[in-house]
């Protein structure tokens, strides 16, 4: 009893840290299941059927390719434009910092649904059909606000005295920027990359308001199969997605250990 | 490399203000080639801004930089031949160590880069870690890594803001020795900010003594603690001990001073012309202590004062005591540990000191400049 | 020497830098999220339908017969997400104090294990709580033998003695959802904490639980607030949780804003019913962080 007593945090976390894996251990098992009827709730047995034939489901892969190309160009249009602005406010003194601060906030404080429904407006008035470019603009958008703030606190981290080293050094601005700042700032862009994929790739509630039937993306595609009947392939990939996240999530980590280790000066 | 019009580090009128704050005051100093040259003063005294104007990190708001006959004011950072080796070392974390040397070459594109920044981490004898990152290395050996980054570079003035400080006690000397070989070996101009007053008589062969952004002192280690020319100077350089003192009278080669109805005496050519009311200062160790009943009697030309020892420490290699006079002062007495008797707590005792160890400065001064910045300063510039 | 000729102090020199980097980044803020509010603003004052266009009329009206049908869904938005929320808090703190404090050279794994499922597929994994929560699964099994369920159906929570599209599942779902935006916050500031200071005020006389709440709680509240933010105003527009695992009785108002958008097409409604959310959020908001005096936060 004194034990459980004395390890009381420690028991705690491990059931916190379970409840939050489980879902994920579900789905992993699930993919190995063979269901009844359309609907993967109950096990019925082992089979591996979904995983010899991933694409077996009608509409899932192109949704997955639909997601996967959107992912990336919203992730290096907002990589690019977070990066530019978080430079500008993390290095640069001028009027309206603090607006601009505030304005770079507002859309992580907005609900998606509002987020979504004020983007649909906005393509009604211009005219725009939604569709593929008008769901672009909308991922972009609110990935913007999450790279501007991860890549500002990596650069808020950055040693001020590095640069002026640099420039000690003989390093003209330029120089100074892509052989000093780039790469020690480089983590915190990665890292800002990776959590707008991730959102992009993710999210259906905003999607959903900006799409048309024939631009229908994986999370969209999910939807739908929840309502109708949830094909174990989806498991599949969740599979897939769980594992490429944490050799992904895991390799960074290993990045920053070796980096660090180089880096404590 | 840079080309050789290099000559002396001239600074002409410089000043820095901030807003209301001036941190640098209209400082004039000349800075000879291939000195190794000290500017010291406690935190704030503008030391460090003004080696970062010779850098070109920060801009004088008035007054202009010259290092030979070309003026380096307008200049920036990265086109001047100025070197620094900052306090935090500085080292570009994701580069190796022999990157980090050879970094001011590739810049200028210097063709042997590779070979010449061996060559100064031979200098300071760390070829052997060329590979590793700065995060792996101890404190003293990225020191060394920020030197060799510098050094290499040949600069026209080479500026070291406090490099020493992080380091402990027994390599701060170890290295105090090697910058002093370095300089030799290399000849350049070695400008060096510090806050120690030991390391900057240790190792420069002029002192600049600053204190709120104005220069105090220029000199080299021996003039500056023996003429010091300031309360100031006299109490951050060593320790001073300074009585209240009225000229008497001029006789010869000596003034008669009196201290509290004691008469002392100085050697006229240490008074200032018109002087009547003056601090006389005396330092600890030219205080020779005497015992009662002792048969030292010494010369009558020595100066001499009776007091009562309050305090006696003894550190091994001398033994430090307060002595208190008749009217209330004490006094810092420093007797080497040479094997004669040392005095106890509430003895009375004779201080003698030769009249030319005595040095007199302006009563106006404030007889504890100096003291209180010495005895707070832990470190921070 | 010569005499120095003392220039004039120089002119700071304008950098148009700043400006040229903000250029894109804003520019799209600006035309993809400023002015769609301020369309949205004036969509909710216009009357009209979609087949016959809309009139600007400066309807108030509109916003006054939303609230009065729907208020029960904004009550129940906010009475889940501040549940979840505070759900979340107490499940993240011990786990985020564990990885901090005790954990050790497992810090990283169990960072990685956090961060990991945040990246797969958010639908996949709620609907996973679908198989979780089964009625003949083993978790269910075991809440009935326990009384759970009882007690559950006692607090209205559960739906016909089901764990499964009730009340009970949404809040799973949501605390589930959110609980990685409450243990990174809590994560980084429980690891600035110096554990010399925990050490002190024990050297002072305090015990266990107080120095938590005199010395650590306190020092850890610009994580607690951050993680409250980060969860609190997601979850009280969020309905995928409801619709998956609710019933007709968890019908939380982003289900009402998106079908009065998207099937009723009644668009001046919708946008009076999403400017309230918006509105009520800020208002939690501003009176949370002013309350917990963290206002540098934002």
């Amino acid at each position: 009893m004194r034990w459980v007593r004395g390890h009381l945090v420690t028991i705690a976390a491990l059931l916190v840290m379970c409840y939050m894996l489980l879902p994920n251990v579900i789905v992993i098992a699930f993919s190995f299941n063979q269901p009844k009827g359309n609907y993967n709730y109950e096990w019925q047995r082992f089979s591996l059927d979904a995983w010899t034939n991933p694409c077996g489901t009608p509409g899932m892969c192109d949704a997955l390719g639909l997601s996967l190309r959107i992912g990336l160009v919203a992730t290096l249009v907002a990589t690019i434009f977070g990066t530019m602005v978080a430079f500008a406010i993390g290095r640069h003194r001028f009027r309206g910092r603090s607006s601009t601060n505030l304005l770079i906030f507002l859309p992580m404080a907005t609900p998606e649904v509002v987020m979504g429904s004020m983007l649909l407006t906005l393509f009604i008035a211009m005219g725009i059909a939604p569709g593929t470019i008008t769901i672009l603009i909308a991922h972009i958008l609110f990935c913007l606000s999450f790279v501007v703030v991860t890549v500002k606190a990596r650069i808020a981290s950055l040693d001020p005295r590095l640069e002026q080293a640099a420039a000690d050094l003989f390093a003209n601005p330029l120089q100074t920027f892509v052989r000093v700042t780039l790469p020690l700032v480089a983590p915190g862009i990665a890292a800002g990359a990776l959590l707008a994929f991730s959102l992009s790739f993710d999210d259906y509630i905003i999607t959903n308001f900006n799409a048309s039937p024939s631009s229908v993306t994986f999370p969209m595609f999910v939807w739908g199969a929840a309502q109708r009947g949830t094909p174990v392939q989806i498991n599949v990939i969740g599979t897939v997605m769980f594992l490429t996240a944490l050799a992904l999530v895991a390799a960074g980590q290993l990045i920053s250990n070796r980096r660090a280790r180089g880096a404590a000066a | 490399m840079p080309d050789r019009t290099s000559g002396d580090l001239r600074l002409a009128g410089v000043t820095k203000t901030y807003d209301a704050f001036t941190a640098v005051d209209q400082l004039d100093l000349v800075i000879p080639r291939g000195s190794f040259f000290a500017l010291l003063g406690p935190s704030g005294c503008g030391k460090t801004t003004t080696l970062r104007m010779v850098a070109g990190l920060d801009q004088p708001t008035i007054g202009q930089i010259w290092i030979g006959d070309r003026d380096i004011t307008e200049t920036k950072a990265y086109e001047r031949n100025v070197n620094t080796v900052f306090q935090s070392y500085a080292l570009f974390p994701h580069l190796s160590v022999i990157d980090n040397v050879a970094f001011g070459l590739r810049r200028r594109k210097v063709s042997n880069y590779k070979a010449k920044a061996m060559e100064a981490l031979d200098l300071v004898q760390l070829a052997h870690i060329a590979r590793k990152k700065p995060g792996q290395l101890s404190g003293g050996m990225q020191q060394r890594v920020a030197l060799a980054r510098a050094v290499v570079n040949r600069p026209d003035v080479l500026l070291l803001d406090e490099p020493l400080g992080a380091l402990d006690l027994k390599l701060r000397r170890q290295m105090q020795i090697e910058l002093k070989r370095i300089q030799c070996e290399v000849g350049l101009t070695f400008v060096h900010v510090t806050h120690d007053q030991e390391e900057a008589m240790t190792m420069a062969d002029t002192i600049a003594v600053m204190n709120a952004g104005r220069l105090e002192q220029v000199g080299d280690p021996a003039t500056l603690y023996e003429h010091p020319r300031s309360t100031f100077v006299a109490n951050f350089l060593g320790q001073s001990n300074l009585l209240e003192a009225t000229v008497t009278s001029l006789a010869g080669m000596t003034a008669d001073l009196d201290v509290h109805g004691v008469n002392l005496r100085l050697p006229l050519d240490r008074l200032a012309n018109g002087a009547s009311s003056v601090w006389l200062g005396v330092r600890p160790e030219k205080l020779r202590l005497v015992l009662p009943g002792s048969t030292d009697v010494g010369g009558g030309a020595g100066n001499r004062l009776s007091g009562v020892v309050t305090d006696a420490s003894f550190t091994g290699l001398a033994t430090n005591y307060l002595v208190r006079l008749p009217w209330g002062q004490e006094l810092m007495v420093v007797q080497q540990n040479d094997g004669m008797p040392r005095a106890a707590s509430g003895e009375h005792v004779t201080l003698d000191w030769a009249p030319e160890h005595g040095f007199a400065l302006d009563a106006d001064q404030d007889a504890h400049a100096g003291a209180q910045d010495r005895a707070d300063d832990s470190g921070a510039t | 020497m010569e005499v120095t000729v003392v220039p004039p102090p120089r002119p700071a020199r304008r950098s148009y830098t700043p400006y040229l980097l903000l250029l894109p980044g804003l520019a799209w803020l600006v035309v993809f999220f400023v002015v769609p509010t301020l369309s949205l603003a004036s969509q909710s004052l216009q009357t009209g339908d979609v087949d016959n266009g809309y009139v600007q009329t400066w309807h108030v009206q509109t916003y006054l017969d939303a609230l009065s049908r729907y208020w029960p869904h904004f009550l129940r938005s906010i009475a889940f997400a501040g549940t979840a929320t505070v759900l979340t808090l107490l499940l993240a703190y011990p786990l985020a104090y564990f990885m901090t404090q005790k954990a050790g050279k497992w810090k990283n794994f169990l960072l990685v294990l956090v961060i990991a499922p945040f990246f797969t597929s958010f639908l996949i994994r709620t609907l996973a709580w679908q198989t979780i929560l089964t009625d003949n699964g083993p978790v269910a099994e075991l809440a009935r033998s326990t009384h759970v369920t009882d007690a559950l159906q006692w607090m209205r929570l559960t739906s016909n003695d089901s764990l499964m599209n009730s009340r009970f599942a949404v809040i799973c779902g949501l605390t589930y959802n959110f609980l990685p935006f409450m243990i990174l916050p809590l994560y980084a500031s429980l690891d600035r904490l110096d554990h010399h200071l925990v050490e002190a005020s024990g050297d002072l006389y305090a015990t266990p639980v107080q120095t938590f709440w005199k010395v650590t709680w306190p020092l850890s509240l610009p994580g607690v607030v951050g993680g409250t933010l980060l969860t609190f105003i997601p979850a009280a527009g969020d309905y995928i949780n409801s619709r998956l695992l609710g019933n007709t009785q968890t019908v939380m108002i982003g289900q009402v804003i998106d079908s009065e958008f998207l099937r009723v097409q009644d668009y001046p409604t919708a946008a009076a019913l999403s400017f309230v959310l918006m509105f009520v959020i800020v208002l939690i908001v501003a009176v949370y962080v002013r309350r917990a005096g963290t206002e540098e936060l934002i």
